[in-house]
Parts: C-alpha cells; structure tokens; sequence
C-alpha cells in the first residue's frame, strides 16, 4: 500500500482529493467570508448587518446561496447564449484554478511547480476574459460599458502588479511560491519578512489588487450608481451568483497572494511560536479585514483618477522600485535585505 | 511654478488614507444604534394612535351609539355607519366600516366619541397581504376591541389627566 499514492491511480486519487479539499473549505469559507464582509461594513456604518438566519446571521450566505439557485434564469433575448452562459462558468473556474499553487504550510500545496508566480499571471489575466464576454454576450449597453471600463482597469493594473512581484522575485530568486516564503524566514521573526525591504510595495500591491478584482474604490466595472450592475446586469441567479463567487474568490487570493509575497506565509511572526497553516490563514483573514475596511471607508474613484494613479504614478513607482531593488540586490546592500537568495543558499 | 511639497507628501504618505481608517475603525466599535426590530420594539407614547378598536363596557354591551360623530368628523371619510334601533330600542349600528386604507391615523374619531367607543390603539402591526382585508368591519373592530382592552384601558388612563 506504500507505493499506491505515489504513481498512476493513486496518485490522480489523491491530486483529486486534495483538489477537492481545498476548492470545498475555500467555498464555505467564502460563505463567511461574504458574511464577514457585510458585517464589517456594517459595523463602520454603525449597522448590526446580517443577523436573523441562524446564530448571529451566520447562516445568512447560505441563505442566500439557496435564494440565487432557485431564483429563475432569465437569458435577454438578444443575447449570444453561449458565451453568455460561458462567462460566468469561466468567472468561477479561473479563481478556484489559481489556488493550485498556494502554499499554505511546507509541502502543504497541489502542485509545487516552479513558475507559479508566472502560473498565477497566466491564469488571472485570463480573468478580464470573463467580464468582457458576460459584457458583450448580453447584447446590451451598460453591461458593455462595464466590461470595457473592467478590461482596460484590469489590464492596467495588472502591469504595476507583475512589475511590484518582479521585486520580490528578485529577493527571493524563485518563481516557486514555496521557495518564496522559506526565503523570508530569519531569526527576526516578522521583521525578516519581506513587507519591511519592500514595503512601499507592499501599498502599492494592496491597492493594486483591489483594483485588479474590481473592489471599492476601484469599483467601476460594478458602478452601482451609474451601470447599475456594470457587466453583470443582464445576469440573474445562478450565473450571477458564479460571478458574485468568482469575485470574491479572487479578492480571497489576493490575501493569500500578499500574505505569500510579503508577509511570510505560514511562517510564525514571533521567533519561537511554531510556523504552520494557522499564520497563513490569521495573515488572510487580516488582509480580508482591510480589504473590507477599504470598501466602507474609501470613496470611489472616478475613472480618469483611476487610469491616471494606473499608469502614471503605480507604474512608474513600481517600475523604478524594479531598478532600485536590482541595484540593492546585485551589490548586497542593506545588509543583504535584497537578496536573499544568497543568505539563504 | 513651485512644486506644492506638501500636498505631494500627503498624498504619498497616504494620510488621508490612515485619517480614514482610523475613523471607520473609530466607527466599527461604536454601538449600534439599530433596534432589532421584529425582535426588539421602540416604546410606544400612550396617546400612540395605531389599529383601530371597538370597545365594550365591562357587561359586555358595545359602546357605541351610533352617534355618527366620528364619521362626520373623519377627514378622510374612511368611516361609514348605518344605525337602527335594536329590539329592546336602544340605538346601535348595524354597519360600523373602516377602510383603513383611507385612514389618515389623525386621531380625530377618537376625540370626537362621546363614550369611548372607537379608540385606536397600540398595534402597529396589522400588515396584510391583500386589499381587501385592510376594509375592517364591525365585527374585526369589536374583535380588536376584545383583543386590546387591556392596553388601551391602560393608555386611557395614562392619558386621561391630559385630555
């Protein structure tokens, strides 16, 4: 039985398994997720949120789960019914995909492979392709304007975004996200991790990606006031629901994402305490936490701000901190706070 | 032209930013002031005017009269009665209707009765699912009666140094 696991059937068996695991905890946790999300804005809006469907309205993203399911589908006449039904089927798949290569303890992760960061670009990008097809599929005008504003905001940021993780790839010299984090472990706990050398990334990265998955304030592909719904208008229950899930989804990845890249993974913030899964999630659920703070206490951008702060302050920013960290790197200044890959072996 | 240093420092030490989620943090802690509302219920002024009613004496005889007062008075006309002499010849209506509706919830057919008769009492909640249900008879306004006499007796009361 030793040798089951690791060829053949047992093998697909247990990447399967494992695959499951992961996509089944990451959905429920995503129902509280949801839930978290409205209480806290809730709660800075000095409002209790959901609270009637079960103990203190935990229960209520099930609810409404359950709503968005039996709700009735209705398809516009006009529209183009294959891609419309396909662009929230890829919305959904395209986040879950991703997790594949999140590390979330030593050997802890379904495919170790060496280009994840580069995986990890590859699929997302992929991501615009939903909303601009749910845009133009539904043959109608403000869902089109929302997928063409989501596409050019996506786009955009995405630059500063792999710009920003050239630096910490220069630190860490590996595209593997495992090596990435073993590269920030030190003596000094949390102070050796990679948010200090590079933390003015660390904002830029954070805003980024708030813009990259569409969240308040950088909310326009959405626009509740103006487009309504943006993309998703002429979407009702169950592909809408996938969209609503695949956005939250990425936002979720986008915690790991930057809990990975900066701020040490499953690693222990305080020398001594033992590493392990429960940091990667506490340093997720933190980021989720701004990430919900943001949405209640920033107002949203207008569209010109949007591509300006895009490309003419995030990109150059970025593109300099690239330079500015080669240079670090290939003479070992700071103490070698920039490459790592050295100290580390 | 001068470049505004300090603008610029402001905007990419991003204080506004911190200044903010400081104050929604300040926000996040703060009690709510929500009532929890089908759960939790706001108090209610005794001279509260809600559901109508038809009262009784404590015999068990309607109050009402007949007199019409509150019909002639209702500014919203919701009110309509007919009345005939009963067998043993005192006067009673046989048609007491309120399209609530209509109503205005003024107040003015309780302040009119000269015998306490219509009274509209504390409950709020009378939500139905059809139109139809909202046009009370006098048999629903006597069952209201019958089920509220306690609070209303007590609101009376409560008010009545007022009046």
């Amino acid at each position: 039985m030793d040798g089951f696991f690791d060829a053949g059937f047992g093998l697909f068996l247990l990447i399967l398994a494992e695959c499951l695991l992961v996509t089944v905890l990451i959905l429920v946790a995503l129902a509280f997720l949801m839930y978290a999300d409205r209480k806290i804005w809730a709660a800075v809006q000095i409002r209790r949120g959901p609270n009637v469907v079960g103990p203190w309205g935990l229960l209520q993203s099930f609810a409404d789960f359950l709503k968005y399911i039996v709700k009735e589908v209705v398809v516009p006449s006009g529209a183009d019914k294959a891609v419309y039904f396909l662009a929230p089927m890829i919305s959904f798949v395209l986040p879950v995909i991703v997790w594949a290569v999140i590390p979330w303890a030593p050997g802890w992760v379904i495919s170790d492979m060496n280009v994840g960061i580069l995986f990890i670009f590859a699929i997302s990008s992929l991501h615009v392709y939903a909303i601009i097809t749910g845009g133009w599929a539904s043959n109608s005008k403000y869902p089109f304007l929302g997928a063409l504003r989501s596409a050019a905001q996506m786009i955009s940021y995405e630059v500063s975004l792999g710009l920003i993780i050239v630096g910490v790839l220069v630190s860490a010299g590996s595209l593997n996200l495992s090596r990435i984090v073993e590269a920030q472990a030190g003596d000094w706990g949390l102070f050796s991790w990679f948010w200090l050398p590079h933390l003015p990334m660390v904002f830029l990265f954070f805003f980024s990606s708030l813009a990259e998955t569409n969240r308040p304030p950088f909310d326009l592909p959405e626009a509740e006031s103006e487009l309504v719904a943006g993309y998703q208008v002429e979407y009702s229950s169950t592909p809408f629901l996938l969209f609503m899930i695949g956005e939250l989804m990425s936002v979720v990845f986008m915690c790991a994402l930057i809990s990975v890249l900066f701020f040490g993974g499953w690693l222990s913030p305080i020398p001594g305490l033992p590493d392990g899964v429960f940091w990667m999630v506490a340093k997720m659920a933190f980021f989720f936490f701004l990430f919900a703070m943001v949405k209640a206490i920033v107002p949203r951008y207008r569209y010109d701000q949007l591509m300006r702060i895009g490309w003419k302050v995030f990109l150059p920013l970025s593109l300099g901190w690239v330079a500015l960290v080669g240079l670090f790197a290939q003479y070992g200044l700071f103490w070698g706070a920039y490459q790592r890959w050295i100290v580390g072996g | 032209m001068a470049i505004p240093l300090d603008k610029a420092a402001r905007y990419f030490l991003l204080t506004d930013f911190f200044a903010g989620f400081w104050l929604g943090m300040r926000y996040f802690f703060r009690p709510k002031p929500t009532l929890n509302y089908p759960h939790e219920k706001g108090p209610l002024s005794p001279r509260f005017r809600g559901e109508h009613a038809l009262r009784r004496y404590p015999s068990g005889e309607e109050r009402c009269i007949a007199c019409k007062l509150c019909e002639a008075i209702c500014p919203a006309q919701a009110i309509t009665i007919d009345a005939e002499p009963r067998e043993d010849g005192s006067r009673r209506t046989t048609r007491y209707d309120i399209d609530m509706t209509k109503c205005i919830y003024c107040g003015f057919c309780q302040e009119a009765c000269p015998v306490d008769a219509i009274v509209e009492g504390p409950n709020f909640e009378f939500a139905t699912e059809s139109r139809e249900e909202l046009f009370y008879d006098k048999a629903k306004l006597l069952a209201n009666g019958d089920r509220w006499e306690a609070e209303i007796a007590r609101n009376l009361e409560l008010d009545a140094p007022y009046r």
